[in-house]
């Protein structure tokens, strides 16, 4: 009787330890966007679950980078998970700076994923980061403006059309502005957009021996257009409007037309956060010599740094937080529009549809992305609206920079692209390309 | 001459509310709603809301904080009070030819970006485990610091004229006895002031603390970075945070001011 | 004797070690090739580092707007903040309370008051200039694309203007009433007062404040980084910011590391040459 009771209190005392013991404390550094943020508040959810903790570092994009990028390249060790972007997570995969993901329990149902997304996030087909949302771009518009011109929108613009339709929208004594588009500088601000329209019209850039072309044709006849249609149909300031400015702009009211993130559909079409809600409608973002690379490929993602101590733990809350019951949790308890969109094709079920009838065409556009078929030239690099390589980060703000300079007329065009083609040429030299 | 004094305050009112306005309209945004923040033409009538504080309470545990970085930026002063007086008293009242190279050449290790040895920093930060606490953030802000205490003391010293020395020097000897009883109470503001100043501008330190802390050891610079510029409308939440973010350091700058500003009473001292 | 000796020493001490650390390894850094993120560059650079950062276009022009940001910012603060801590000397209704409001911009963190000015105030579409110049019918200004260099140096001064003040405020205290009693009594008017007995009076003070923010705003940083991030163009790059893309975009620790010791340099440079222009103040007492 005796050695039974010790061996039950034993048994006890060792389960408790054992849970105690496992129950974790994970500091997860993210950027602070509407899904993370629903995220957070969700994520108690997650610890009645399982019992780990998390401790939520939200960081502004541009800090978190440079502060996760730190980490990681130091192997510092501050992070059990990290935000990150389909633009580190295959380079750093590669080096071998994040926990690889191939080993999902089949209840994750990795296939359900899209594989063009899962792709964004995969080197030699090892998947590096658990993606909770993925976005493409395409035009946003009004159609209440267009009727009242008497102008339709067609399935598949071009941006000769896209020019006429923003001349006959400006109105700025009626506080409308034919079309807002991304100026502000930074590599994932308005180069993300201007790199799409170079595609469109056909350019790229690097050539296959790393060559950078921005002095070419394709760049300048882009360029051109995208200072002029700024400059004439757009609004005041456009050099300083990133990705949020231009949102608000358009939800309330003051855009005719806007190209950008399809992840933004869900808040256009929200009542709460958008006058125009019941007034927009959507199409692919235009296209000129060719659509290949019109439509941007994304996806903010989960990962491990391989310098963490607690990857098991980590990895239960990687895979609670991209899951089916995830997107199902967040559809019932916020609404459907604002579910993380673009990465699961159970996401796309009828509920979905209903509450969010630009999920079509967002849906078609994520499975249009391929970030290796993004130019007519052939290309060394991947990526549609940046080039994977390290260094596009630095060349990227800083082109970024010429070009906003050039929508804000401090440097004609011509001058913004020397000065980016000079500066490409430096930095690609530098690090040993050619 | 009343009249004077009337015209010279309106004026100085005048200056003071246009210096202060950003502030001003930073509160009252941080009680409108979302929308109300953005509206143009912007107003100052409005109904407020206090919804923007919940929000933001709700959202990060801005005790902790807030708590961060009290405690980093009192501990770093202090430290950095302590080292800096003996020095600036030294420089001040004991002045040799190399004091001036000295003092120079401390304002000179002042002179490097930051953000030039962030990774040999951050290197040596990690493998002495001092990222993301407290002790690593006070260490480092104390050395930031310490040329400007040394520099803002010694220029308080050496207001203190030489009469009160020597009259001090005649009555009681040794130098540790004219220091403790004649020179700390007299610059006793100097001091005030100057800790004041070390508090405010580890407390606005950004670069740092955001790239050494993670969770721990954060501060409000980590806690404001979260609402900057994220997607969507966040002007009021921002503005909130921000408010909050202010408040503990506005809230020392008023009850010190006193201390600060009262000076040398060298009209009592005959 | 030895108290003096012990009562320097720690603060000495403590600087060298503090200094020479960082700075060792800056330099050493600077002489190799080393990218974080790209392990295919390593190597022995020699002055490689410097000549590329010095022939880089930007690097002038970042020269040219540290200068021109110190330059301004400090003409603004110490010009303004002779004229304000003098009135603020006069006894004025509610005098304590003014003084707390024209000293509570300090206590804003940088970060904050860039968002502030550039996204409440500044802002082409709802900032409140906007509607202020609209109110004279004048168009709005796009700030950050017209003068962005000026909008830092705005938003700078209004930062660490009351610093100025607060320095000036607290050496004026010391001025014995005496003196002021005897030339109000002399009849001196405010300008003779000013220029006469106020001015030379705060020469340390004022000596104290320029030194203090040349070695701040030869590095402002988050201003920049949170408003302009260098541009439009390079118009807004200053010295520090081009550091941090070395740092923080590139990872080329080599560059950035060279762009610290050139830093370095550049500001040893304009102390010497502030410190001869404060030199006749300080000893002349």
């Amino acid at each position: 009787m005796k050695a039974l009771k010790a061996m039950f209190i034993a048994a006890l005392v060792g389960a408790s330890a054992a849970m105690t013991a496992y129950a974790e404390k994970l500091t997860i550094a993210t950027v602070n966007n509407s899904d993370m943020i629903i995220m957070q508040e969700l994520s108690s959810e997650f610890t009645k679950k399982t019992g780990h903790e998390l401790n939520w570092v939200t960081l502004e994009e541009n800090v978190l980078r440079q502060r996760v990028t730190t980490d990681i390249a130091t192997g510092g060790g501050q992070f059990d998970i990290i935000t990150i972007g389909a633009y580190e997570a295959p380079m750093w995969g590669k080096d071998g700076k994040l926990v690889p993901l191939s080993d999902m329990p089949a209840s994750y149902d990795m296939d359900d994923v899209f594989p063009t997304v899962r792709d964004l996030l995969s080197h030699n087909g090892v998947i590096y980061a658990l993606p909770f949302y993925a976005e493409s771009s395409f035009t946003f518009y009004r159609k209440d403006l267009f009727a009242n011109a008497g102008l339709t929108m067609p399935a598949e613009p071009n941006y000769r059309q896209f020019r006429a339709y923003a001349e006959a929208l400006h109105d700025p004594e009626n506080g409308v502005y034919g079309v807002c588009l991304r100026g502000k500088a930074g590599w994932g601000e308005n180069m993300a957009y201007v790199t799409t329209m170079v595609n469109a019209f056909g350019g790229r850039w690097f050539d296959m021996n790393w060559r950078p072309q921005l002095d070419s044709p394709e760049w300048k006849e882009a360029l051109t257009y995208y200072v002029d249609i700024l400059n004439n149909f757009g609004p005041p300031g456009a050099s300083s409007n990133g990705h949020n400015e231009n949102r608000a702009l358009f939800a309330s009211g003051k855009c005719g037309m806007w190209v950008d993130a399809t992840s933004a559909a869900g808040y256009i079409y929200n009542p709460s956060d958008s006058k125009v809600h019941d007034k927009t409608d959507f199409t692919r973002a235009p296209s000129a010599r060719t659509d290949r690379g019109t439509g941007w490929a994304w996806a903010w993602a989960l990962s491990i740094p391989k310098s963490s101590k607690k990857t098991d733990a980590a990895k239960q809350f990687l895979a609670w937080s991209t899951s089916k019951e995830y997107v199902d949790l967040v559809g019932e308890r916020k609404g459907w529009t604002v579910a993380p969109p673009g990465t699961r094709k159970s996401t796309y079920n009828d509920n979905y549809y209903k509450a969010a009838p630009f999920a079509r065409t967002v849906l078609n556009s994520i499975m249009a992305m391929d970030p290796t078929k993004s130019t007519l030239l052939p290309v060394p690099y991947t990526g549609v609206q940046f080039a994977a390589i390290p260094e596009f980060q630095s060349i990227g703000t800083q082109v970024g920079q010429f070009v906003a300079a050039a929508v804000a007329g401090q440097m004609s065009v011509d001058e913004a692209l020397e000065k980016s083609q000079s500066a490409t040429d430096r930095i690609m030299r530098q690090a040993g390309y050619y | 001459m009343k009249s004077n004094r009337v015209l010279l305050s309106i004026l100085g009112w005048v200056i003071g509310f246009i210096i202060f306005f950003p502030i001003l309209w930073m509160v009252m945004a941080s009680l409108k709603t979302e929308i109300d923040a953005v509206a143009t033409p912007p107003s100052f009538f409005f109904t407020p809301t206090l919804e923007n504080y919940f929000v933001v309470q709700n959202r990060s545990n801005y005790l902790n904080y807030a708590w961060n970085s009290i405690v980093i930026s009192v501990f770093a002063t202090l430290l950095a009070i302590l080292i800096a007086v003996p020095a600036s008293y030294s420089f001040a009242f004991r002045p040799t030819k190399r004091t001036k190279f000295k003092l120079v050449w401390i304002l000179s290790t002042k002179m490097m970006p930051p953000v030039g040895v962030l990774i040999p920093m951050y290197l040596f930060y990690k493998n002495m485990g001092l990222l993301d606490t407290h002790l690593g953030l006070i260490l480092i802000y104390t050395l930031m610091n310490l040329p400007i205490v040394i520099w803002v003391l010694y220029t308080y010293f050496k207001d203190i004229p030489q009469e009160i020395l020597e009259a001090a020097q005649m009555e009681c000897d040794g130098l540790l006895k004219i220091f403790l009883y004649i020179l700390l109470p007299l610059s006793k503001s100097a001091i005030f002031s100057t800790s004041l100043l070390s508090i405010v501008l580890i407390w606005n330190e950004s670069f740092w603390s955001l790239n050494l802390t993670a969770f721990e050891a954060a501060p409000l610079t980590a806690f404001i970075s979260s609402y900057s510029s994220p997607e969507g409308l966040f002007w009021a939440k921002l503005s909130a945070a921000s408010t909050l973010a202010i408040l503990p350091i506005m809230f020392l700058g008023w009850v010190t001011q006193k201390q600060m500003v009262k000076g040398l009473t060298l009209g009592a001292v005959k | 004797m030895k108290l003096r000796v012990l009562s320097d020493y720690p603060a000495i001490v403590v600087l060298l070690i503090w200094m020479l650390g960082p700075l060792i390894a800056t330099i050493y850094y600077s002489l190799i090739r080393y990218n974080l993120l790209n392990p295919r560059i390593k190597g022995f650079a020699g002055i490689e580092n410097y000549e590329f950062l010095l022939t880089d276009f930007v690097f002038t022009d970042s020269i040219y707007n540290s200068i021109q940001l110190l330059g301004s910012i400090i003409g603004i603060t110490v010009v303004l903040g002779l004229l304000i801590s003098y009135l603020l000397d006069q006894d004025l209704y509610g005098g304590r309370l003014l003084q707390l409001v024209i000293i509570s911009p300090f206590f804003v963190m940088p970060t904050v008051s860039a968002l502030i000015w550039k996204n409440l105030l500044m802002h082409p579409v709802n900032g409140y200039f906007t509607y202020l110049l609209g109110l004279f019918g004048l168009p709005p200004i796009d700030w950050f694309a017209d003068i962005p260099l000026g909008s830092i140096i705005i938003i700078v001064s209004w930062n660490w203007l009351p610093f100025a003040v607060l320095v000036f405020i607290t050496a004026q205290q010391s001025m014995s009433l005496e003196i002021k009693e005897a030339s109000k009594m002399d009849g001196a008017g405010h300008l003779a007062f000013f220029f006469q007995i106020y001015l030379p009076h705060l020469g340390k003070a004022i000596g104290a404040v320029v030194m203090i923010q040349m070695i701040f705003h030869l590095n402002i940083f988050a201003e920049i980084f949170t408003t302009t991030t260098g541009g439009p163009g390079t118009q807004t790059t200053n010295l520090a910011f081009l550091v941090y893309r070395k740092a923080l975009l590139d990872f080329d620790i080599g560059g950035a590391s060279a762009g610290g010791i050139i830093s370095i340099v550049f500001a040893n440079i304009v102390a010497i040459f502030l410190l001869r222009m404060i030199a006749k103040n300080m000893n002349s007492d």
